[in-house]
C-alpha cells in the first residue's frame, strides 16, 4: 500500500475513531464455548436486513392506492425483471424471520438466557417479536387480493371484541367504517415506516444490551445463576478464556445466515412468492380467507374453541401471552439455567411447539370450513339410483347438504362423512337428524317437504 | 454554589418543560389526523339499489352499496354489498354480508334457503337467524325503505357481536 494511502486510512481512523471505538465492541470477549445454538438472533437480524432491502426494492414499483395496488403487484410478480424473486425473497423472509425469532426466544428462553443481568434483553426481545407479527400481519394486506382484504376484515372483528374501546379499535385499525381505500395506506404507512422504524431502535437498543452484558455463556446443570456474584463471575470467566467474538464466534453466525439465505432465495425462485387470489373486491363474497400460514394455528384456534368462550380466548389469550413474556425474567430471575434442570421450561417449549404444529396443520385442512364449490357426486355414486333416490342425490347436492358433507370424496368436511351412513344410521334416526339438526347442523324440517326428505333418506340408506 | 445549582435546575426544567409544550403542539394536530376516522366519521347514507319489481318476494339477493364517502383512489372498495330479501309487497329486509362470528362473507344458498359462512361454517336462516355453528348472534341487519317505488338500503360499517 501506498504511503498516502495509509495516511488517509489513518486519517480516516483518527477522526472516525474506529478501531479505538468500534474495533474493541466487534472484538469484544465472548465465552469460549458458545456453539450452534448461538446462531439463531443474529440470523434474524440478517433476515430483518434482507426484509428492508427487498422491501425497500419493491417500494419502487408498488403503489399503495386500492385501485392501483393489486396491479402494481400484478406487474411486480409477472412483468417486472426478476420481479417475482425479489418479491419470492420478501416473502419467505418474511417466513425465515418469523421462525427465527421465535426458535432464537425458544432458544433464549430454555437456556435461561434471560436470567440476571439480561432482563432487559429479554424484554427488548418481546417488543421485537411483537414488531415481527405486526410486520406480517401488516404485510399481508398490501397484496390486497381477496385473501388479505378477508384477513384484516376478520383482524378488525377481533379488535372489536375488546369491551367498550372495541368499536374504536376497529375503526382506527381500518381507518373507517370499513375496509377501504382509506385501510391500504394505513398499513402501508404502519407497514414501512412506524414498524421498521420502531424495529430499528429495538434492535439498536437490544444489541447495545447484548454487547453490554456480554452473550451468555452455554448452560451448566448445578452453577444457577446467583444475582450477588454473576456479573465479577462473568468477568473472570472472559478474562480467563474468552474469545473475541470477531471473527472467532461470529463464522459460525455467517455460515448459518449464509444456509437460511440460500434456502429463502431457492424458495423465492420455486415455488415463488405466494400466487395472488383475486382482486380484493367486498362485492365478491365467494372468499376463502385463510392468513398467512403463521397465523393460521390461531385462526384454527379460532375455529376450535367452544363459542361460549370465544371474546374471552380472543382478547384473554394474546393479553396472556404478552403478560406471560414480560413476566418470564422478573419470575426466573435467578437460579438453574440449564434445561436439565427446568422440566417445566422444557416441557412448556415442547407442548407449544406440538400445539402450534398440530393447529398450523388444522388449519391447512379447515375441516370445519364448508365447500362453498363442491365438486358434484361422483359418476360411480348416482349411476345406480333409482329415480327416488336419485332425486334424493339432487336434493343432497343442491340443498347445501354436500357443502358440509362428504360422499365418495366429494363435498365438504364440516359435518360428517355421510359415504356409509346407510349402515350407521336406520331410516328414522337419519329422518330425524334431517329434520331436527343437530348441534352445527340446521334443521331442515321448514325448508324441505316430507316427500323430499324421504327422497334424500332412500339416497342416503344406498351409502352403505 | 447554590446559586449553580439552582441555576442548573432551573435549566432542566426549562428544557424538558419547552420540550413537553414543543412536542405537544406537534403531537396534537398528528394525532389528531391519525385519529381522523374516529373524530369525523362518515355519516351513513341511503343508496338507491334497484326499483321494487326488480325482486321477486322470497328471493334473497346480492346487491351492492356505495360508500358513505369513498375516497377517489379507492377502487373496487369503495362498493360494500348486502343480502336484500324482499318479505312483501314492500317489504325488504336487507343483511350484512359479514358473519357475526369473525365478518367473513357469508354466501346465500339459494335452495337449501340458508346463509352459510366459508371460515368457520356458520349457518343463517333466510331471516338471518342463526341455524348452527359459531355465529353468537342473528346477521346484521341494514335499515331499508322504499321511495317512488325504489328499494334503498342505509349503509352501515362492521359491527361487532
Amino acid at each position: 500500500m501506498g504511503s498516502s494511502a495509509k495516511r488517509a486510512l489513518q486519517w480516516l481512523d483518527d477522526r472516525s475513531g474506529f478501531s479505538t471505538n468500534v474495533l474493541p465492541i466487534v472484538r469484544h470477549p465472548v465465552p469460549s464455548n458458545v456453539n450452534w445454538w448461538y446462531v439463531f438472533g443474529s440470523a434474524t437480524l440478517v433476515a430483518f436486513i434482507v426484509q428492508v432491502i427487498t422491501g425497500v426494492a419493491l417500494a419502487f414499483t408498488y403503489v399503495p392506492a386500492a385501485d392501483n395496488a393489486y396491479e402494481t403487484l400484478q406487474f411486480i410478480s409477472h412483468q417486472a425483471t426478476l420481479g417475482s424473486i425479489v418479491r419470492g425473497i420478501h416473502y419467505w423472509g418474511a417466513s425465515a424471520m418469523v421462525v427465527l425469532v421465535i426458535i432464537h426466544m425458544a432458544r433464549i428462553f430454555l437456556m435461561g438466557s434471560y436470567k440476571y443481568p439480561r432482563e432487559l434483553n429479554w424484554l427488548t426481545g418481546v417488543g421485537l417479536l411483537f414488531l415481527t407479527l405486526g410486520m406480517a400481519f401488516t404485510g399481508q394486506l398490501l397484496r390486497w387480493d381477496q385473501d388479505a382484504y378477508w384477513a384484516v376484515v376478520v383482524g378488525a372483528e377481533q379488535a372489536g371484541r375488546v369491551p367498550i374501546i372495541g368499536t374504536y379499535l376497529t375503526q382506527i385499525l381500518v381507518a373507517g367504517q370499513t375496509v377501504g381505500g382509506a385501510t391500504l395506506t394505513r398499513f402501508y404507512a404502519t407497514h414501512v415506516f412506524l414498524i421498521p422504524a420502531l424495529m430499528f431502535g429495538l434492535i439498536g437498543l437490544h444489541l447495545y444490551l447484548v454487547v453490554r452484558h456480554g452473550i451468555s455463556e452455554p448452560p451448566v446443570a448445578g452453577r444457577p445463576v446467583d444475582p450477588a456474584s454473576y456479573k465479577a463471575w462473568y468477568q473472570r470467566l472472559l478474562e480467563r478464556d474468552g474469545i473475541p467474538f470477531w471473527p472467532d464466534a461470529i463464522w459460525r453466525d455467517v455460515v448459518f445466515a449464509m444456509v437460511i439465505g440460500a434456502v429463502v432465495v431457492v424458495l423465492a425462485m420455486v415455488p415463488g412468492p405466494k400466487e395472488l387470489a383475486g382482486r380484493a373486491d367486498p362485492t365478491i363474497l365467494k372468499a376463502y380467507p385463510r392468513p398467512d400460514w403463521y397465523f393460521l394455528w390461531y385462526f384454527a384456534v379460532l375455529a376450535l374453541i367452544p363459542p361460549r368462550i370465544e371474546t374471552w380466548i380472543i382478547i384473554g389469550f394474546p393479553a396472556a401471552v404478552v403478560v406471560g413474556l414480560l413476566a418470564i425474567p422478573f419470575v426466573g430471575r435467578s437460579g438453574e439455567r440449564s434445561p436439565r434442570r427446568r422440566p417445566w421450561a422444557v416441557g412448556l417449549i415442547a407442548v407449544s411447539f406440538v400445539a402450534v404444529g398440530v393447529l398450523t396443520y388444522e388449519g391447512f385442512q379447515a375441516p370445519w370450513s364448508p365447500d362453498l364449490s363442491p365438486a358434484p357426486l361422483p359418476a360411480a355414486v348416482t349411476q345406480p339410483l333409482n329415480a327416488e333416490q336419485s332425486q334424493g342425490a339432487n336434493i343432497f347436492e343442491n340443498h347445501g347438504c354436500i357443502n358440509c358433507h362428504t360422499i365418495a370424496g366429494s363435498g365438504g368436511r364440516r359435518g360428517p362423512d355421510l359415504s356409509a351412513v346407510g349402515g350407521r344410521l336406520t331410516k328414522e334416526q337419519l329422518t330425524w337428524r334431517i329434520l331436527n339438526g343437530g348441534k352445527n347442523m340446521p334443521a331442515f324440517n321448514d325448508k324441505l317437504d316430507p316427500k323430499e326428505v324421504e327422497q334424500i333418506v332412500a339416497f342416503l340408506q344406498t351409502r352403505d | 454554589m447554590n446559586e449553580r445549582l439552582s441555576r442548573r435546575k432551573l435549566l432542566n426544567i426549562g428544557i424538558f418543560g419547552f420540550g413537553t409544550i414543543a412536542g405537544t403542539v406537534v403531537g396534537i394536530p398528528i394525532i389528531s389526523y391519525l385519529l381522523s376516522p374516529l373524530l369525523n366519521p362518515a355519516k351513513n347514507a341511503w343508496r338507491d339499489v334497484g326499483a321494487i319489481d326488480d325482486f321477486k318476494v322470497g328471493d334473497t339477493v346480492e346487491v351492492t352499496l356505495e360508500e358513505p364517502s369513498p375516497l377517489p383512489w379507492a377502487g373496487a372498495t369503495a362498493q360494500t354489498s348486502a343480502w336484500l330479501r324482499r318479505t312483501g309487497d314492500r317489504d325488504f329486509t336487507a343483511f350484512a354480508v359479514n358473519c357475526t362470528h369473525l365478518g367473513c362473507p357469508v354466501n346465500w344458498l339459494q335452495e337449501a334457503e340458508l346463509f352459510l359462512c366459508p371460515c368457520h361454517g356458520g349457518i343463517y336462516d333466510a331471516n338471518g337467524d342463526v341455524a348452527g355453528g359459531p355465529p353468537p348472534r342473528a346477521l346484521w341487519q341494514h335499515q331499508t325503505r322504499v321511495v317512488n317505488g325504489r328499494v334503498q338500503v342505509l349503509t352501515r360499517g362492521l359491527q361487532v357481536a
